[in-house]
């Protein structure tokens, strides 16, 4: 009988507060762990909307294409223009 | 009898409350687990687009710096071919300052040339350009207006082009040609000199 009480004290005193400290524990980590996974999924998003703008990338290569063609042609002129003078 | 019951009736109490612990704090754990959850598929849906968006970035930042290596290869083959290697550098260096430390990129020995002070007068394709008339860029800009250059005044800005030459540094020079009866070199020697006298014909009677 007596064993038995020593055995609910020990429950009550010992168990019980072990059992709440522990799950507690998990419980804090995991709520800490929530403000970090939520500020990595803004700035997620803030990086693929600043990614919006690389499709312009593919109108900036055929502008360059045409800068560089056009600027071929407009030394090739020049070219045969200085030719030209040089000869005068 | 009474304490046994009381006994039981404690032990029973303390699981219950064992379990009401273990219940809340495990609920609570699973509803912080579920918006972990649900944060890191938003995670994973913004690094996706991220990865999709930045996938052909790679492949077009490459292909425009190959054209624009192209485009600078072009310029400056065109301006060493056509103003000169010594005469390109004093050119890029007029128009950027310190430049010409770095020198041109497809031409490794340009980073040697004392750079010129080209920027004091016109370079050659200017000029050339100049000489082309009115309908040049460089005499469009001001047909009506003053002269680009003094081509009376100017020649002191033209000799002060390259740094070494006669007026800036004489010492460096070889000395003037000594020339006269007595100078070391005879400059168009005559033939008949030291050579017999040619005798004239005889007088007639």
């Amino acid at each position: 009988m007596t064993l038995w009480w020593i055995g609910n004290i020990v429950l009550l005193l010992v168990i019980l507060p072990v059992v709440v400290v522990l799950l507690r524990g998990v419980l804090e980590a995991a709520k800490s762990i929530v403000p970090s996974v939520q500020g990595i999924a803004t700035v997620a998003a803030a990086g693929s909307e600043d990614l919006d703008a690389a499709a312009l990338l593919l109108t900036t290569q055929d502008q360059v294409q045409q800068t560089v063609a056009g600027l071929a042609n407009y030394g090739g002129s020049l070219d045969v223009i200085l030719d030209d003078a040089e000869r005068r | 009898m009474v304490a046994v019951v009381a006994a039981g009736v404690v032990m029973i109490l303390a699981v219950v409350l064992i379990v009401l612990a273990l219940v809340y704090y495990l609920v609570s754990t699973i509803v912080q687990l579920r918006r972990i959850t649900a944060g890191l598929d938003e995670v994973i849906a913004g690094v996706g687009e991220i990865v999709q968006k930045s996938a052909p970035v790679n492949d077009v930042v490459t292909a425009i710096n190959a054209q624009l290596d192209a485009g600078v290869d072009l310029l400056e083959g065109l301006l060493v071919q056509k103003a000169g290697l010594h005469d390109a550098v004093g050119l890029v260096d007029g128009m950027y300052p310190g430049a010409a430390a770095a020198g041109l990129r497809n031409f490794p020995e340009s980073t040697e040339i004392d750079a010129p002070r080209i920027g004091e007068v016109y370079t050659k394709g200017a000029l050339t350009l100049a000489r082309l008339g009115r309908e040049a860029p460089i005499a469009a800009a001001s047909p009506a207006g003053a002269v680009l250059r003094n081509v009376e005044g100017g020649s002191l800005a033209a000799r002060q082009l390259y740094p070494d030459v006669r007026h800036t540094s004489p010492e460096n020079l070889p000395g003037s040609p000594v020339i006269g009866a007595d100078s070391p070199t005879q400059y168009e020697q005559r033939d008949d000199i030291g050579a017999p006298r040619k005798r004239l014909p005889a007088r007639r009677p």
